[in-house]
């Protein structure tokens, strides 16, 4: 289990690298969508609309953060859970996504992507939101503001902590770590 | 009769919601650093100590330990001799809500209509709201704050009764063990059985209010709670479903009488950020 610290966009080769377990800090900019965001996005392919950020190497964050406190650029931020964008994800892995990062695991369809395109799925902490939050230095809305916390955030980040959950190679860790661990 | 004036419901509704959304119980903090210390996984202790960690930062920076700051789920048990006045008892908790996730920067997370799924309320209200009376003078208010993600992990089965205890253990332990990592466990598993279909699932989610280590009174029912407990922790499941021996911090059953023809059993998944708040007025 390595350690990797990247900056995205991220590439094929960089995600090529990763394999199950290895820890992971992201830096650089990460773009927010949950379920209401990801229907639209889909919807603007869809039409051939262009989308309000580059898909082409990006990494999508699955959070609704709580509102920014005074003095801070966001309010506590953590994952929410990963399966309820799994009809949407492999669109966007064929569009370029290269990362995403969420909660729980994700179904064949999504890991048919991740293979054939090279996309990872990084598991983040749920309900680390406060610790999170502290490696989110700037946050913009660029999009779908009506949809208040499920807007689509650019997020600057610094040493985002995560892990690699489901790696391009079909590796679930989802899988191995339960069956490991498990006493009959 | 004791008059109770709304608005005093009002500013406690109102900081309760805040001070349960920045505040772990020192009950539930406890028992994962005790879990965490018998964990033998690497990544599972590495996990368990960023959730420590962010209870730490959340509490210090006063700020949501979970971004999901809940459906606000109130429990209102008055005395018979309490008398509200100065206003209607339901709004005065609705406005205590919406003031207290203003007032805190909490997410405001509800959706006024559920099939066309909009508008956002805005002040996340309507709360939940479950009345009791009980002999005395006083008013107990409980908030508990109810993340989505262990929700949707939650299921009600009208069990049949020759399932018996047996089929009634599996049902538990399968609910949690295939809810894997969504929930974000470790949690609270908050069982109801008995009852009827509505009774039973208001069950569980009433048992998710308990201490941590407050055993059911019945010694039948207390046993059934360590075992399934442990049986759940040796399911390998593990913090955030990545592999470990620790997936749930309690089992609390919530057992009600049943009609001969019926077996209901219910699961209600709570996450680890398990947070409840209560004040006596």
């Amino acid at each position: 289990m390595a350690v990797y610290h990247f900056t995205t966009p991220l590439t094929e080769e960089d995600v090529r690298k990763l394999r199950i377990g290895d820890e992971v800090y992201i830096s650089g900019l990460v773009y927010t969508a949950r379920d209401a965001a990801h229907q639209r996005l889909l919807d603007m392919l869809a039409n051939g609309d262009e989308l309000p950020f580059q898909v082409d190497g990006s990494v999508i964050y699955y959070v609704g953060p709580a509102p920014a406190p005074p003095g801070k650029p966001i309010g506590s931020a953590g994952p929410t859970t990963s399966y309820r964008m799994d009809a949407y994800s492999p669109t966007l892995i064929a569009n370029g996504e290269r990362g995403m990062i969420g909660k729980g695991p994700r179904n064949r369809d999504v890991v048919d992507a991740m293979k054939k395109y090279g996309a990872v799925y990084f598991a983040a902490t749920g309900g680390a939101a406060a610790l999170i939050a502290k490696t989110i230095l700037k946050a913009e809305i660029i999009a779908f503001p009506e949809l208040m916390s499920e807007a689509i955030r650019k997020l600057e980040v610094e040493d985002f902590p995560v892990i690699v959950a489901q790696d391009s190679y079909g590796g679930n860790m989802f899988e191995e770590g339960t069956k490991k661990y498990h006493k009959d | 009769m004791r008059e109770v004036d709304v608005e005093k419901i009002t500013e406690a509704v109102a900081k309760l919601s805040i001070d349960a959304n920045y505040y772990i119980p020192q009950d539930v903090r406890s028992k994962i650093i005790e879990m965490r210390n018998q964990e033998e996984s690497p990544v599972a202790k590495a996990i368990l100590d960023q959730i420590l960690k962010n209870q730490d930062i959340a509490s210090d920076e006063k700020m949501p330990i979970c971004q999901d700051t809940g459906f606000a789920v109130v429990y209102v048990e008055y005395g018979q001799e309490v008398r509200f006045v100065g206003g209607n008892i339901k709004e005065a908790i609705s406005k205590g809500v919406a003031k207290g996730y203003t007032d805190g920067y909490l997410r405001k997370s509800i959706l006024l209509d559920p099939l066309k799924r909009t508008p956002n309320s805005g002040d996340n209200t309507p709360p939940v709201i479950w009345f009791d009376i009980v002999p005395g003078d006083k008013v107990k208010i409980t908030i508990a704050p109810k993340g989505g993600g262990s929700e949707n992990m939650s299921r009600t089965k009208m069990m049949k009764p020759s399932d018996g205890v047996e089929g009634f253990k599996k049902f538990v332990i399968d609910s949690v063990v295939e809810a894997g990592g969504n929930p974000c466990p470790p949690g609270v598993i908050g069982v109801g059985v008995g009852g009827t279909f509505d009774k039973c699932a208001w069950l569980a989610k009433k048992a998710l209010l308990r201490d941590i280590g407050e055993r059911n009174s019945d010694p039948f029912y207390a046993e059934l709670e360590l075992e399934i407990l442990d049986k759940i922790n040796k399911s390998g499941v593990g913090p955030m479903g990545l592999g470990g021996n620790t997936t749930a911090l309690e089992v609390f059953i919530e057992q009600y009488p049943l009609h001969i023809a019926t077996f209901p059993a219910a699961v209600n998944i709570n996450c680890h950020a398990a947070r409840h708040k209560k004040i006596v007025i």
